[in-house]
């Protein structure tokens, strides 16, 4: 039943980025040209939601389908962590124009060029995770 | 149903985002798409060569499950909920890509042909591009600890600082690449 949850999950974020076009390359392009308020309103408006969302978890005290408490794990913080990650991240992402779920999103459209994407992904995850000890944390 | 059809609005796409983060919370997960990378790394022996990598690669199962679903979703998107979508983009940015950088597919597909097709995608440069690109998503989101799922919406939904320097950094890292490497890539 709850492998059905996470496919059903997927499904709709696969859908929204197709349908919401965050999947294309071109409107990866503009955002980071601020040619359009489009991307800009996709991220906005689930981090708007996401807010209310979590804010409404918290103090309510809403449970998960498990009866749990729903857990919300702070991240550590660090500056050149997040900073220097996501700089080579945010290079890729304007290169490639897609982040890790529209690539999966795209072989499904019919794009197999996107497989030689998640390839290197996967191999650019495994060398961080070689040199992960030498890196700046 | 025509509506569905159509192109979908910013504000329907980011509220069916926000859905998707809280189906997850729901059932205890975190929305992340990028760890999958590191579970699909354990999975093929990565252990091996790095503790970043031994893992119970079994307790992230959920979450290959949740890529399986947006594969499907991007099939299911293309197929039967559009008829050849073609994001209409800035008439500016159409007339940047054509006359500068030579994409005579903007404004006319849903990816740059001359880059994501696959007959050129197999040759040199375009390759180049989309392995180079790969690597620096993948490199980078484990670096960053997420990626524009666990970051920029699973992170700032909980107002993690941490989240918000590296979505400042995913920023940075575009603006960078588009507005001074392009020139010199294209």
């Amino acid at each position: 039943m709850r492998t059905l949850g996470y496919i059903f999950a997927g499904l709709l974020l696969g859908i929204t980025m197709f349908k919401s076009e965050a999947a294309s390359w071109f409107r990866i392009f503009e955002m980071f040209q601020f040619k359009a308020f489009h991307m800009y309103g996709i991220i906005g408006t689930a981090v708007v939601l996401g807010v209310i969302i979590v804010q409404l978890i918290k103090r309510r005290h809403i449970k998960s389908v498990s009866g749990k408490n729903i857990e919300f794990q702070p991240k550590n913080m660090s500056i050149p962590r997040y900073l220097i990650g996501g700089i080579i991240f945010g290079l890729g992402w304007g290169l490639a124009g897609a982040c890790p779920g529209p690539m999966f999103t795209l072989v499904g459209a019919g794009f197999p060029s996107l497989i030689i994407v998640i390839l290197f992904a996967v191999i650019g995850t495994f060398i961080y995770g070689l040199i992960k000890d030498k890196l700046p944390h | 149903m025509d509506y569905l059809l159509q192109p979908w609005p910013w504000y329907v796409s980011g509220a069916a985002i926000a859905l998707v983060m809280t189906i997850l919370l729901l059932l205890d997960k975190n929305f992340g798409v990028s760890g999958n990378l590191r579970t699909i790394c354990s999975i093929c022996g990565a252990g091996k060569k790095a503790s970043f990598f031994q893992f119970d690669w079994k307790s992230q199962k959920w979450n290959l499950w949740v890529l399986v679903g947006a594969i499907i979703g991007g099939y299911l998107a293309a197929n039967f909920m559009s008829d050849n979508q073609i994001p209409d983009i800035n008439p500016v940015v159409i007339e940047q890509l054509q006359q500068d950088y030579g994409f005579a597919s903007a404004g006319s597909s849903y990816l740059p042909a001359e880059i994501f097709d696959w007959e050129n995608a197999r040759s040199l440069k375009p390759f180049l591009i989309l392995a180079f690109g790969g690597f620096l998503v993948g490199f980078g989101a484990r670096y960053a600890g997420g990626c524009t799922s666990g970051h920029a919406i699973s992170g700032l939904s909980d107002l993690q600082l941490p989240s918000l320097i590296a979505v400042i950094g995913f920023f940075l890292g575009g603006l960078i690449m588009v507005h001074l490497l392009f020139p010199l890539i294209f």
